[in-house]
């Protein structure tokens, strides 16, 4: 253990020394390559023009390779696996997307993929808001804000356990431990479990996701609802609004924009959702969902790369509609600014 | 605002907060509880019976007369009903199961034939007889007991050192640091590059970051897996290591760090920069003495984002760390026990609890930073 600490410190020292080592060496050769001082004047132009061509690249550099290799070459290099076999090497064309829309459990996947969509963006976005809005209005709002936000810091697997204990079933007559069920109890019904449940069970585990996520939700809505102009609230009020439709008619409209970041962001996070099926369940009692799918076809049987990168790629093709959105925005956004 | 809505209205305010963050508080509440519960408690009572003292009826039998003396022309059997590492306070008893808190603690009471049976309130128990105590069972008693709260930190012993959540902690921290400190340099120089520099492609540049943001992880597990065991191949290295998952993780955060650091590093006064040059500063100097250190609230928002995010994350680990019991990171441990240990909630309750201290510890330490970052990170489009 005191070893793995020592080389661990070791590598956080050599990997910080390498890069600023790489930086300044970098920028050090390009001074000497090309020198601003001590050149004719004409000389001295023209180097500077060639630094100012070649340091950009010095300082991307880095960050450009890393992201071509982590990045840009697994999407291409998924979507040319997603039509080759599972080792790789024979050309099937389109037989692992085939194989997929004809296979139960990815069908399975899909649908619960859409639950999951329909259902956790709108109740974190939903909670969140409503949340926002009444812990603005207290004195102790910030605290509540704080405890209610805590769970984004919990890992997918630490939530599960804690909410695995909630869904706590036992049988035969047993004291039940899992709350969940003991309220059940009290109210004088019959415990359930929970996690195998038809059809219901994908909704006990979005409301992990829920919980996770609805902190999130609040704190971006919170700070846009801090925005609003003071002004038109109170128009609202001289004119007799009651809370309800100041809510809706006058802070809603105006932080549009913003749920639907909220919205699309948890969205994208949705998609993407594995470790909570994968502890909770692992995808029995039909609540598969394609990243974890995915995951399984990587290592099942000694894995299937074809089928494994097929699933990947539908994954991906339901979040490009959200990236070119993005783009827009942040490209609109830019010419406006700067 | 909170001048608005009558009185009843900002109570119902208060109360529906009050709601929420109870709904949102009592689930963490739970493991925190049930980790200092031994594992009998566990199981025989709910959590939220843990704080209160628990008053439970319980039925019992006293020793067989084997043990009995004779005292005064009467013969006495005396003891404790509590066994051997029990306690608690007797608040009733009774010798009939249709009515097993019939004598309050202390009091007398006329069994059968001129016998009697006191019980106190810590659990010594009389009973006298004026004949000769028959038969090879004891006599049946029933009591209604309370049992003080009790905790204990026998589970974190156990599971730090005989569960191996120890080395895992270790392992985690080990993939979490570097990871978390080396794409910031690499992210901050790219971000001063795309914010400040002119060059050919830079709004390409932007707009592939962008576009990375929401390229989903598992896309790129397939191919990396694939070259990292060619890459370890020809090498004669392993496949998966330490160094693996770091390069891992930082290409994994750069999108987000390039995107975070240009839009903030963007928004710092050109004057600032302009003046700077004028003075014949280069842009290495220009980077490392006025824009880092003005970017630090940014640069510790992405820290704190990236150490949760490697810390909590279990799919890169899994994948590029492996599943062998020396290399699991605490996710990774925590998820192969509730495998194995489904049923052991003291066992679950408390390695889950160690594994969320560290990023609750920070995120309640560091939430400024971490609410700036997610504002900048969201707000503005991501």
């Amino acid at each position: 253990m005191a070893s793995q600490i020592v080389s661990a410190i070791l590598t956080v020292l050599v990997g910080v020394f390498g890069c600023v080592a790489y930086f300044w060496g970098a920028n050090r050769l390009l001074d000497l390559a090309y020198p601003a001082h001590g050149v004719s004047g004409m000389r001295a132009v023209d180097n500077l023009r060639r630094q100012g061509l070649i340091r950009p690249w010095l300082f991307v550099g880095p960050a450009l390779i890393l992201l071509g290799v982590y990045l840009v070459y697994p999407v291409v290099e998924t979507l040319r696996l997603s039509l080759f076999d599972r080792g790789g090497t024979n050309f099937v064309g389109l037989a692992n997307y085939e194989w997929a829309f004809g296979d139960r459990e990815f069908r399975n996947s899909i649908f619960n993929n859409f639950l999951w969509l329909l259902v956790v963006p709108a109740a974190c976005t939903f909670l969140g808001l409503i949340i926002a809005v009444l812990t603005d209005r207290i004195w102790w709002g910030t605290i509540a804000k704080s405890l209610i936000f805590m769970p984004l810091a919990i890992s997918f697997v630490g939530a599960s356990v804690i909410w695995k204990f909630i869904y706590e079933y036992r049988g035969g007559g047993q004291t039940q431990i899992g709350i969940l069920n003991a309220i059940v109890q009290s109210l004088g019904l019959e415990p359930q479990v929970w996690i195998s449940l038809p059809f219901w069970n994908n909704f006990f585990l979005m409301a992990i996701l829920i919980w996770i996520q609805t902190g999130f939700a609040m704190v971006i809505l919170s700070a846009a609802l801090r925005g609003i102009p003071e002004e038109t609230i109170e128009a609202a009020v001289i004119d007799g609004a009651n809370p309800f439709q100041i809510f809706w008619k006058i802070m809603v409209p105006q932080i549009w924009g913003t749920i639907a970041v909220v919205w699309t962001t948890i969205t994208i996070l949705v998609l993407k959702v594995f470790d909570i099926v994968l502890t909770m369940t692992n995808g029995q009692w039909n609540t598969q969902v394609l990243a974890n799918l995915m995951f399984d076809w990587m290592f099942r049987g000694g894995g299937d790369f074809g089928r494994g990168a097929a699933i990947a790629v539908v994954i991906m093709l339901a979040v490009v509609p959200i990236m070119i959105w993005n783009i827009r925005q942040a490209t609109r956004e830019a010419d406006g600014g700067h | 605002m909170a001048a608005r809505g009558s009185v009843a209205g900002r109570w119902g305010v208060h109360l529906a907060v009050l709601f929420f963050v109870v709904l949102w508080t009592v689930p963490t509440l739970g493991i925190l509880v049930t980790s200092f519960r031994e594992a009998g408690q566990i199981v025989a009572s709910g959590w939220w019976t843990a704080l209160s003292s628990s008053a439970r009826t319980e039925a019992g039998r006293l020793p067989t007369p084997e043990t009995q003396v004779e005292r005064d022309g009467r013969f006495l059997l005396e003891g404790n009903i509590f066994g051997e590492g029990q306690s608690g306070t007797v608040l009733a008893f009774g010798t009939r199961a249709q009515n097993p808190t019939e004598f309050a603690a202390g009091a007398t009471a006329d069994i059968r034939d001129g016998a009697t049976l006191q019980v106190n309130e810590d659990g010594g128990f009389t009973l006298s007889s004026p004949t000769r105590l028959e038969g090879s069972r004891g006599q049946r008693v029933y009591y209604q007991a309370s049992t003080p709260p009790e905790f204990t930190v026998k589970n974190y012993e156990t599971v730090l050192f005989s569960e191996g959540i120890g080395r895992s902690f270790i392992n985690s921290l080990t993939v979490t640091i570097p990871a978390t400190i080396i794409p910031i340099l690499i992210a901050a120089f790219a971000a001063y590059a795309l914010a400040w520099m002119r060059f050919p492609g830079r709004a390409l540049l932007i707009a592939t970051v962008i576009g990375l943001l929401v390229v989903p992880l598992q896309m790129s597990l397939i191919p990396l897996l694939k070259l990292y065991n060619g890459v370890g191949a020809f090498f004669g290295v392993p496949a998966k290591t330490y160094l693996g998952i770091w390069l891992a993780h930082t290409g994994f955060g750069l999108p987000f760090a390039i995107y975070l650091l240009r839009a903030y590093i963007a928004g710092l006064p050109r004057e600032i920069m302009e003046s700077a040059r004028i003075d014949g500063a280069s842009d290495f100097e220009i980077f490392v003495k006025i824009v880092l250190p003005l970017s630090f609230p940014v640069l510790a928002s992405f820290a704190i984002f990236q150490f949760l995010w490697v810390w909590n994350d279990l799919l890169v680990a899994m994948v590029f760390l492996g599943t062998g019991t020396e290399q699991l990171v605490l996710t990774g441990k925590l998820n192969a026990l509730l495998g194995s240990k489904g049923g052991d909630w003291e066992i679950l309750t408390t390695s889950a609890f160690i594994t969320i201290l560290v990023p609750i510890a920070v995120f309640f330490a560091l939430q400024r930073y971490f609410v700036r970052g997610l504002l900048a990170g969201s707000v503005k489009g991501g």
